[in-house]
């Protein structure tokens, strides 16, 4: 079993987004992780930073720190990711799903991307602690 | 993400070049918005080289589909790689868009 645990913080705001992605997906190139579910942790972690880039914050300057962990073998793995800022408190949890039976006309525009990461990952949580929200997500792999 | 755009009669096709994440999104928007007007009838976009699409990407083809409606039109997503349609099948893009 193979085990590596990184961090990056950087400012909360869109010009961070490919440093972010980009922190994702070296850290994952070095595992048994598959190319598909690397995008998907990816496109995840871009959809919860932009929320925080985007209303955490408010006009104020501010940070997040993304902590990732994974361990590994050949054919099986599992990552952890935590996302933390000392904004607002916001549960983006909460907000409810879009309802992606409509047509396109009918089709609100928001709620897409956490409803993606619901979706996606095998686990999504969110705390506020110590003043900072915590958002924490977890998706596991097997190689057949 | 580079865009290019071909225009033939009423025909119009957008190739994406690359991820359409969130910040490459308000590129397309804009392209979007300044080309499908009056006397388009058809929009073609062809995704054969994107390997990305965030939700906000996904909003900008959501907004596509809504004007060529609006214009009595048609769209169709061509070339969408396997990875990328996952995406449109899990947000129910996939019921609403037409693919080729």
């Amino acid at each position: 079993m193979e085990k590596q645990e990184r961090k990056l913080t950087v400012d909360a705001t869109l010009t961070s987004l490919d440093e972010v992605v980009g922190f994702v997906e070296d850290s994952l190139s070095t595992t048994s992780c598959p190319m598909k579910l690397t995008m998907q942790v990816a496109l995840c972690i871009e959809e919860l930073f932009v929320n925080v880039a985007s209303y955490a914050y408010e006009n104020r300057q501010g940070v997040c720190t993304i902590r990732l962990e994974t361990q590994h073998t050949d054919t099986d793995g599992i990552v952890f990711i935590e996302l933390t800022d000392s904004g607002k408190p916001f549960n983006p949890l909460e907000k409810e799903d879009p309802d992606i039976t409509l047509s396109a006309d009918e089709r609100e525009i928001g709620g897409l991307g956490i409803y993606m990461v619901k979706k996606s990952m095998d686990q999504v949580t969110y705390d506020y602690c110590n003043q900072k929200n915590v958002l924490r997500l977890e998706k596991s792999w097997h190689i057949a | 993400m580079e865009i290019r755009k071909m225009q033939e009669g009423k025909g119009l096709i957008m190739e994406i070049d690359g991820r359409l994440d969130t910040n490459a999104a308000p590129k397309l928007l804009e392209e979007i918005n300044e080309s499908l007007k009056e006397g388009v009838g058809s929009f073609v976009l062809d995704m054969k080289n994107c390997d990305y699409v965030a939700s906000s990407g996904l909003r900008v083809i959501l907004n596509a589909q809504k004007k060529m409606n609006a214009l009595h039109g048609t769209m169709v997503v061509k070339n969408v790689i396997n990875d990328v349609m996952e995406v449109f099948e899990m947000t129910g893009f996939a019921d609403i868009l037409t693919f080729e």
